[in-house]
């Protein structure tokens, strides 16, 4: 494995930032779409169950199968590699936005409202603020969730470093399929560590919170 | 109210004795309880009350070794709790929580079964006593193929309570049982279960925070401190009356001579003779008993002695028989029944001053004055 | 209707069926994969779940584990585990997707068994103990009873995941519904990318149809106030002195 580094070092680190790029753009791109739809489901209840539906839906279909079903549509290309990720991020992201904006207690609201505050600024200063811990928990979620999904990407070309997975697989090189097994785990595990530093520091408690059964 | 004459003679049998029984938690400098000694009489019904931290619930738990205690012993019944097995000491005592924790997957009846079975009791006992219990309790004997979550808040804690008894233990622990039911049910609550305790007398040991609730309930009351340390432990008349320390005093709250009131009843005190003449009497011998008595008003009663009402000087100005005026009504009449509290209450919201005492058939008895009332108090 | 008329086509033509690599073998072994890596890892999480939620003890475990397992990511195990497991018998590739299979599965279950058990309504479980019921009644008669359709519910996310995950199997030229859709990837035939997807759909939808349904049954009757409440490591139940 060590000889990989040596000799590919280059395409190692390649691919090790297109994971990233990769999980990126899929959380980034998710936080636009799921925001706006959470806060709209939020407000109006009754749209929630079919939003959760929805998204729950797309969440159980493999990923392999939602490129598969993609493909023909929009090519071996990033696109579909991104609609793809998008999609697994969408319910775990709108479900834990709702959730924090839940739970909000609603004296915090109600004092707002009687200072003046117009339904913007309630939700930019008052609701989403108090809100951060449980989101943020849904952020980590879905950023681990991502990882490991960008690993599959491989078969459309992408793969961050489940490229060297399936090449391993492919051509029965056992070293080498573990090496982009065991980088995706690390990948994995530290961006979830360095998440979950990042949620204690904003608010100790979230810890506990947040992590809700699956 | 709790019926005086049901007395614990002093030399009845023991049935709890706890001697030196501490309970400290590791790391946790201050014990929970430490070095309690007291002792429960058989048929006796003693409330542990206390400030949150006394030690009340510990020690309560301490008994049925749900809490298990770190020095001391503990005796039920002639047997040290801590050489029995746990599982079979607690089959023998009835236990009753605050939210009473029924088994919602189960029905009524399966509920008040749970002893009896775990004890292997045949079927047919079970279902009769069960029948008993419905009985004692005043259960509606259709609730019993119903769930927990299909009863309101007073039945379950009735159903409760008759779980517990289920297997007729001598001892029952009551950890602040009619606690979680609003005001009004848990008068009604805790009148029927003094009912039950006159005819069952079960020794029973139960916490509480509501030191008016353990006047009434109980035959002796331990007033403990943080660190179970017991402060007064005594019957409740002797508490009220001579409080032990400034501890005690302050925990009985305010108004210690009106809650004593309300543990004596009227038929324990002198009634004394008001001013009464029958409707058929003139209204001469009205005035003339009004004079006598030094008073503007009179009782009126019929040829039966039966109550009507009362009648006063103005009333009777223009007529020649006290039957041809209708009398005013009583707003409030006191039995014998009713507590010294109760009679002063209808004094302070009558117009006639006194509480006109009167049996259940409505035969008028006597009357009470504050000054009588005050007298048997301070005596 | 294009692509989806050709899938249709696909998996409506009899000779596609039969034989050890007809679509009716690849769903039957896909579902065989999933549902054996679901039952093995709830043996091992079903135990000691329940021994955490009624002891309350090593918390720590369930928590971690609960973590870890969801930031693993399959396709990854899969690639530690191929080597190992290539000259096992069997098809290619099964054994590492089932080991795979059986570490996702595990979290769910672990946690759900031990918040599930935990979260029984401390008063039912206080009045059990303190009428004499032994530890074993409790968990027995009371905890598993009203834990029921968490644990269940634990299973079914579990047996979801599995069904979805198993396709990864396709990847090492293995079995089940997978193979149908890499081989659409290596061939470019697309109806078979889509046969397999919707293939995948059904059998993940039938999943959750049947767990939902033994959730329901399994749910006692009139508990649902007492029931667990859905809150991981809830810290109100501090032991109190009084």
């Amino acid at each position: 494995m060590l000889d990989l580094i040596r000799n590919e070092g280059g395409r190692v680190a390649a691919k090790l930032l297109e994971h990233l790029n990769l999980t990126a753009i899929a959380i980034l791109v998710g936080l636009l779409i799921a925001f706006p739809l959470a806060v709209y489901a939020f407000r109006h209840r009754r749209v929630y169950a079919p939003i959760a539906g929805v998204t729950g839906l797309l969440y159980t279909i493999p990923s392999l199968a939602l490129f598969a079903f993609l493909t023909p549509y929009t090519g071996l290309s990033m696109l579909t590699a991104e609609i793809g990720l998008v999609s697994y991020t969408l319910l775990i992201l709108i479900r834990n936005i709702v959730a924090g904006l839940d739970s909000v207690p609603a004296d915090a609201r109600e004092a707002a409202r009687g200072m003046g505050l117009s339904e913007r600024e309630l939700l930019w200063r008052v609701e989403v603020p108090l809100a951060l811990p449980v989101i943020f928990a849904g952020i980590r979620l879905a950023t681990v969730t991502v990882v490991g999904l960008v690993t599959v990407t491989s078969l459309i070309t992408y793969g961050g470093v489940g490229a060297f997975i399936l090449e391993g697989i492919v051509r029965l090189d056992a070293s080498r399929a573990a090496f982009g097994g065991l980088l995706s785990l690390l990948i994995a595990l530290v961006l979830d560590a360095v998440l979950l530093a990042a949620e204690r520091r904003v608010a100790p408690w979230s810890t506990r919170r947040s992590e809700r059964t699956a | 109210m709790r019926d005086d004459t049901r007395n614990i003679s002093d030399d009845a049998r023991v049935m709890i004795a706890l001697d030196g029984v501490s309970k400290r938690y590791p790391g946790v400098a201050d014990a929970a309880v430490a070095d309690l000694t007291m002792e429960v009489r058989a048929g006796e019904t003693v409330a542990l009350v206390g400030p949150s931290g006394c030690g009340k619930t510990t020690t309560l738990k301490m008994i049925n070794r749900l809490i298990e205690p770190t020095s001391g012993s503990i005796v039920v019944d002639g047997v040290d709790v801590l050489e029995q097995d746990p599982v079979q000491l607690r089959r023998g005592i009835g236990y009753v929580i605050q939210n009473v924790g029924l088994m919602p997957h189960r029905t009524v009846e399966d509920n008040i079964a749970t002893v009896p079975r775990l004890l292997g009791w045949e079927h047919d006992r079970i279902r009769t006593r069960t029948r008993e219990l419905v009985d004692i309790f005043q259960l509606d004997s259709a609730m019993l193929s119903r769930y927990p979550a299909e009863l309101s808040g007073g039945q379950r804690q009735r159903v409760g309570v008759a779980r517990a008894l289920a297997a007729d233990p001598p001892v029952m622990l009551m950890d602040e049982p009619f606690g979680a039911v609003d005001p009004i049910v848990r008068v009604r609550l805790q009148d029927q279960f003094l009912d039950i305790q006159k005819r069952l007398q079960k020794t029973v040991v139960f916490v509480t925070h509501d030191i008016d609730e353990a006047i009434k309930m109980s035959d002796r009351v331990a007033v403990m401190n943080v660190g179970g340390k017991l402060e007064q432990y005594d019957s409740p008349q002797s508490i009220l009356r001579d409080p032990a320390g400034e501890f005690v005093q302050r925990f009985i709250g305010a108004e210690r001579g009106l809650k004593r009131l309300s543990l004596v009843r009227v038929a324990d005190v002198e009634i004394e003779d008001g001013p009464v003449i029958s409707v058929s009497a003139t209204v001469e011998e009205a005035l003339e008993e009004m004079q006598r008595h030094g008073s503007s008003w009179c009782t009126v009663i019929d040829t039966t002695g039966a109550l009507q009402g009362w009648v006063d000087r103005h009333m009777l100005a223009d007529v020649e028989v006290v039957s041809e005026v209708e009398p005013k009504r009583f707003s409030a009449y006191v039995t014998p029944a009713s507590s010294l509290r109760h009679a002063l209450d209808s004094i302070v919201t009558s117009r006639t001053r006194v509480a006109v005492v009167a049996d259940e058939n409505d035969r008028y008895l006597g009357v009470l004055s504050v000054e009588r009332i005050s007298r048997d108090i301070t005596a | 209707m294009g692509v989806l008329g050709e899938a249709l086509r696909f998996l409506t033509d009899p000779e596609r069926y039969g034989g050890p690599t007809g679509i009716d073998a690849r769903v039957v072994e896909h579902v065989l994969i999933s549902y054996q890596a679901v039952a093995v890892a709830a043996v091992i999480a079903l135990p000691v779940g329940l021994f955490i939620g009624h002891r309350r003890r090593f918390e720590v475990v369930a928590v971690t584990v609960g973590n870890l397992g969801r930031a693993v990511p399959s396709f990854g195990v899969l690639g530690i585990l191929f080597g190992p497991t290539l000259g096992w018998p069997g098809h290619i590739g099964y054994w590492a997707t089932f080991i795979a299979l059986v570490l996702l599965s595990v979290p769910p279950i672990l946690i759900n068994t031990y918040v599930g058990i935990k979260g029984v309504d401390a008063s039912v479980v206080e009045a059990a103990r303190g009428m004499g019921m032994t530890s074993r009644h409790v968990l027995q008669r009371v905890e598993v009873p009203l834990a029921a359709p968490i644990v269940v519910s634990g299973l079914r996310i579990a047996a979801v995941q599995s069904i979805a995950t198993a396709t990864l199997w396709g990847i090492p030229g293995g079995g089940g519904v997978g193979r149908i859709i890499v081989d659409g990837f290596a061939l470019r035939a697309e109806d078979l990318l889509l046969a397999g997807a919707m293939l995948i759909a059904l059998l993940a939808i039938a999943t959750e149809v049947l767990f939902s349904v033994a959730e329901r049954v399994t749910s006692p009757r009139a508990a649902r106030r007492a029931g667990p409440r859905r809150r991981l490591l809830d810290r109100s139940a501090r032991r109190s002195r009084r």
